[in-house]
């Protein structure tokens, strides 16, 4: 049962990582319908962002994570305008490998400037200490992550609930043409969307970089792709679902590892989301659409 | 039955032989440097790679990105045989047994996912490839995440060229055939072929079957080129590379599938001295190529159709 529970508050954290990310791919598949596959690479930029934050100019925690969302951002904002744009109305397939396209350029670019090699960050970034508390131990590390993340997604969902270009994100993805009719700057709620999941990526990736206190340039591949997953287990283009997908295949992950599963764990994942797929594949919040001819 | 010596058939023999012999007289007569020869054998292995890929994608339109892990089971399967054999019949019976293999997972992977369409189904058969991936790594007889090593280099140009020549003409009677036109159709329009009374998940599964079993010959193939084998290189960007290869050429185009493996291999190779900006340069290309071309070199024309009309085949009217 102890190893349950602290296998549950681990899964909380990197869980939350996964959903900030998930929420990123999300937002953009709900918008034009494609899988930015290099969404995991903003996150490793939103990284390095912080690596150079931390060490070079010393900032602390929350300096150094909102200047890597305002660069992820603007990373964001220029990968779309320069790679997707020409491709809105090309088949879907063109546009997925200009995204990998996109991400294979990221990483061996920041491979290029930065080296291969594995950085961490200051050790007087953020101190971890460690709680114990009935037989479990917490960090003041994850105690972070969660509630920023959880910051991060309640302010996420009021953007998208309760403004104007939230309500023109929701419109955009619902009919983009429609959407454009009503006089809805499509291009412009396009970047904003974009804008949003890549400063949330960039989050991700500071935190996951105090956290693990190891980053490198491949590090996005995987958790872009767990993290993509975990969108599609929650039901792709719905922003609950990313985050409750994203805490899903966290806890599923580090339980899978804490039980001695973890040669498999990557499998345990990957089973799991066929199983979704082919039982549900509008994911656990979504709605069946029904096929119209 | 029509005879199957025809003047277009015969054109083509001696095309192939063409080919063949020059390539085979240059590489023979030392005229092409070992490590072009590595990259002709690599551009070949990936040519039968990006055909049955095309198959499944480019002319019955179901996005599969689970390429590499078909052909890690071939590979493993030949070296695991050639370890017992090292011979030219162990790399058969190797082939004969991934193909085997592979057909029974692909049709476990086929019939539950291919119910799923387009983005959905990229990732079922990427998780699916994936799972095979980590079941090799975990696998006693495959060597683990170590692999396999000391396979005997049996692979040579000849038996490359003929496997290429047996896929290309294999899928070029399999998509004119009856099966292949219901293929076609169902990528034209799923709900419409049908309704035509066109058995849809039958025909999505046979090509995807079929697809998947090139991709085992290609595994063994390079299995027996390159000595070792490891579980990192079947991995998701070796679907991708595939994947790659088969838009870059044209979705539902033959030729330019080969010409797209060519071509890409010859980038490749000539950024190969500039080793670390490679990735980078190669990234760049794939993006402006989508840009520009975002329907492939050949988009779905093959290379015959840019011949003169008087040597194009007459459309049948029946």
């Amino acid at each position: 049962m102890t190893i349950f529970l602290q296998q549950l508050i681990n899964g909380l954290s990197v869980g939350s990582i996964f959903a900030l990310i998930a929420l990123g791919y999300t937002m953009v598949y709900g918008i034009i319908k494609l899988i930015n596959f290099a969404h995991g690479d903003i996150y490793m930029l939103g990284a390095y962002v912080g690596f150079f934050a931390s060490t070079s100019l010393g900032l602390g925690f929350f300096p150094t994570m909102l200047l890597a969302m305002v660069i992820c951002m603007v990373a964001g904002v220029l990968i779309e305008k320069i790679a997707y744009k020409p491709l809105r109305h090309a088949s879907r397939i063109t546009s997925l490998i200009t995204a990998i396209g996109v991400s294979l350029f990221l990483e061996y670019a920041m491979m290029y400037f930065m080296g291969p090699n594995i950085r961490t960050y200051p050790a007087d970034f953020f101190p971890r200490e460690v709680y114990t508390f009935a037989g479990l131990q917490i960090s003041n590390h994850q105690i972070l992550i969660f509630v920023t993340s959880i910051l991060l997604m309640i302010a996420l969902q009021l953007i998208v609930k309760k403004t104007k270009i939230g309500k023109a994100m929701r419109a955009v993805s619902t009919d983009p043409d429609a959407a454009a009719l009503m006089g809805i700057n499509v291009n412009n709620t396009i970047s904003f969307t974009f804008a949003l999941g890549s400063a949330l990526a960039g989050a991700a990736g500071v935190m996951i970089g105090m956290y693990y206190n190891s980053i490198d340039p491949l590090m996005g591949m995987i958790p872009g792709l767990k993290a993509f997953i975990a969108a599609v287990f929650g039901g792709i283009g719905i922003i609950p679902g990313a985050m409750l997908g994203g805490e899903a295949i966290g806890i599923l992950e580090t339980l899978a590892s804490g039980y001695g599963f973890s040669m498999i764990k990557d499998a345990v994942v990957y089973l799991i989301l066929i199983v979704i797929l082919i039982i549900k594949p509008s994911g656990l919040l979504g709605k069946n659409v029904k096929e119209k001819v | 039955m029509k005879s199957q010596f025809t003047k277009r058939n015969l054109i083509w023999t001696i095309v192939v032989c063409v080919i063949f012999s020059i390539f085979q007289i240059a590489i023979s007569g030392r005229m092409i440097p070992n490590t072009y020869q590595v990259a002709i054998i690599t551009i070949g292995i990936n040519i039968i790679l990006a055909l049955g890929l095309n198959l499944i994608i480019g002319f019955t339109g179901q996005f599969s990105l689970g390429h590499a892990g078909f052909m890690s089971i071939g590979a493993y399967s030949a070296a695991i045989v050639l370890a017992k054999m090292p011979n030219l019949t162990g790399l058969f019976v190797g082939m004969l047994v991934g193909m085997a293999i592979t057909a029974v997972v692909a049709l476990i992977v086929a019939i539950p996912t291919l119910r799923l369409r387009g983005d959905y189904l990229a990732i079922a058969t990427l998780g699916f490839s994936e799972v095979i991936r980590i079941a090799i790594q975990n696998m006693e007889i495959t060597g683990g995440a170590a692999g396999l090593s000391n396979i005997p280099k049996l692979t040579t140009f000849p038996l490359v060229f003929v496997f290429i020549v047996i896929s290309v003409i294999v899928i070029h009677n399999f998509i004119r055939s009856s099966h292949g036109r219901a293929c076609i159709s169902v990528r034209e329009d799923e709900i419409a072929s049908e309704s035509m009374g066109i058995n849809t998940t039958k025909y999505k599964t046979l090509a995807f079957v079929i697809g998947a079993m090139l991709a085992s010959i290609a595994g063994a193939l390079y299995a027996a080129y390159f000595y070792v084998l490891k579980p990192t290189t079947f991995g998701f960007m070796k679907s991708i590379d595939i994947l790659v290869i088969v838009v870059f050429g044209g979705m539902g185009s033959l030729s330019g599938s080969i010409l797209a493996a060519i071509v890409l291999g010859i980038i490749n190779l000539t950024l190969q001295s500039y080793s670390e900006i490679r990735m980078i340069l190669y990234a760049l290309a794939i993006i402006v190529i989508m840009v520009y071309r975002p329907q492939g070199l050949f988009g779905s024309k093959e290379v015959t159709d840019f011949l003169p009309k008087k040597w194009q085949k007459k459309k049948e009217v029946d």
